[in-house]
């Protein structure tokens, strides 16, 4: 079975079977978490993972992915469905704007620039509060699918709704991922990743390629921060924060930059870990640093590469 | 085929190349041999468009080249084969050729491949496993395959000889000499001059960034100067 169908199968069978073994609805609550920290950072693997390049300010899309779906109903009167792809579009859009001018140069500059941009949005956010309402955050409309699966008979509680909703989603998003991952644009993402020398050499806009990835993740965070807007009902520019940014790159690394099922393993152990040491409450930060340091340490490549590798080691 | 005009290029303040005069004809190997540090590389990436040019001008099938950027040359016919191999480590033999094929998506792609695997038979043993894993020898075999794989109708190689041992660069120099039987133009930058200038028609002698020398290659073999300075007899 190839690496692509065996994550796929995994990742929904992770979604399917888990609920049985949910001792109470809080637990649904912290899986669709899992989800939709799973979706963005399945744009980090893109980004960092294919194309070698690092985001410090992907928070900002979640943002921008999150506040349209608060404003955008309001505003616009759009359906707050069509608020999330309109964030999208929007966030995928900015994501072009900054990235073109900045990926033609090689090394660092895209962290930094990245790092200004969630920055700024965050700011905005906080700031500009007749628009958003400021730090407080500003409630979210009601997306209505729930109401719509009702009308057709079937009765479902919100937090479950938005479980299976969420890992709908991020399924689809490794699907989409894992489908780059062996195309020719995937193919030369991870050729200009090894060598952009060669990469060009072989016909490869290597300038156009990385814009691509970086705006296709710009994407993926945007639709994380839309469900996590519509699923709680409400949204802080907290979630443009640069703690989250640096959140989702953490998650990446931890599970395995270059692997999907890893940006899974990776969300699930970060998002479940402050739930499981609320001891920590206080040190949760501390414990987040000493666990990337550890991991770096004896696990360069991230959790799930590394452990395989010591299996297959094994099996030999 | 190709032309090089008075060409100049220059690392920030520092010129290395000092007006390179070199043509190479539809069919030829042609070879540039020189010291370490002699420029040899810096030509290459010069007409493989990776490093900016100063002065002078490429002319690739009557086109000027100096404003097309790198990635666009390939399209024109033009491959390179880079230094130090610059192969794909962490993709796949197979992935690597499908890599040099990257602009076309067409059946000839993968009999090009069966071609490129009826050349290298090793690396058709070895496809499915990463390029990082191969010896220095197949490394520069996938490299030369790879450059194949984009349908050139001149190829820049670069030190394929470098750090291999005597046995693998005498094979390596036979593909170079079977690239002439594909009707493949060949430029060959080498610090090897003697087995360079042995597979090839023409040569250039680049020191510090001028030509001192040029002829057909069995003249300079015979030359009492090259011998002294590059052949060590």
């Amino acid at each position: 079975m190839t690496t692509k169908r065996a994550t796929l199968l995994i990742l929904a069978a992770i979604v399917i079977v888990s609920p049985f073994f949910f001792p109470s609805n809080y637990y649904y609550r912290v899986g669709s978490l899992i989800f939709v920290n799973a979706l963005a950072v399945t744009g980090i693997v893109i980004l960092t993972g294919y194309a070698g390049q690092v985001s410090l300010g992907h928070a900002g899309f979640a943002g921008i992915g999150g506040y349209a779906c608060a404003l955008a109903p309001v505003h616009l009167g759009l359906h707050p469905g069509l608020a999330a792809l309109f964030g999208a579009a929007l966030s995928g859009g900015v994501a072009w704007l900054v990235g073109r001018p900045i990926l033609r140069l090689r090394g660092y500059y895209l962290a930094v620039a990245s790092l200004g941009l969630g920055i700024l949005v965050a700011m905005v956010l906080a700031n500009e509060a007749w628009l958003t309402r400021g730090p407080d955050g500003i409630e979210v409309p009601d997306l209505g699918l729930n109401d719509a699966l009702e009308a057709i008979g079937i009765d479902i509680r919100n937090t479950q709704f938005w479980y299976f909703f969420s890992g709908l989603v991020m399924v689809v998003g490794a699907w989409i991922a894992l489908n780059l991952h062996d195309s020719p644009t995937g193919r030369a993402l991870r050729a200009l990743h090894g060598s952009e020398i060669a990469a060009r050499v072989v016909g490869i806009d290597v300038a156009r390629l990385k814009l691509r990835a970086f705006v296709i993740s710009a994407v993926y965070a945007s639709l994380a921060g839309s469900l996590l807007a519509l699923q709680n009902k409400f949204i802080t520019p907290d979630v443009a924060g640069f703690m989250h940014s640096i959140e989702m790159v953490t998650m990446a690394v931890l599970g395995g930059a270059g692997s999907v099922l890893g940006a899974f393993l990776g969300a699930a152990i970060l998002t479940t870990l402050p739930q499981v040491l609320t001891v920590f409450q206080e040190y949760e930060q501390i414990l987040l640093g000493l666990v990337m340091m550890l991991v770096m340490i004896f696990m360069r490549e991230g959790l799930l590469p590394s452990l395989a590798r010591r299996v297959r080691g094994r099996e030999k | 085929m190709l032309e090089v005009e008075g060409l100049r290029s220059r690392y920030g303040r520092i010129e290395v190349l000092h007006g390179i005069d070199l043509s190479v004809a539809s069919g030829e190997i042609v070879t540039v041999v020189g010291a370490n540090g002699a420029g040899k590389t810096t030509l290459l990436r010069c007409l493989s468009g990776v490093q900016p040019v100063s002065g002078g001008s490429v002319t690739f099938r009557g086109e000027n080249f100096v404003s097309v950027p790198a990635w666009k040359r390939l399209g024109h016919g033009l491959a390179q084969s880079p230094e130090g191999r610059q192969i794909f480590t962490n993709l796949t033999v197979e992935e690597n050729l499908r890599l040099g094929a990257f602009l076309y998506a067409d059946d000839r792609v993968e009999k090009d491949m069966g071609d490129a695997f009826a050349m290298f038979p090793i690396l058709k043993e070895k496809r499915n496993l990463a390029a990082g894993g191969l010896s220095g020898g197949q490394q520069q075999m996938l490299a030369i395959a790879r450059a194949l794989m984009g349908r050139p109708a001149c190829l820049l190689l670069d030190e394929p000889s470098m750090g291999l041992a005597p046995i693998i660069v005498a094979q390596i120099f036979d593909v170079v000499r079977g690239l002439r039987d594909l009707a493949i133009t060949v430029l060959l930058v080498e610090q090897n001059a003697f087995g360079a200038l042995r597979v090839a028609d023409r040569g250039y002698v680049l020191e510090t960034g001028r030509v001192t020398m040029s002829g057909a290659a069995e003249e300079l073999i015979a030359d009492p100067r090259i011998r002294e300075a590059y052949l060590g007899i």
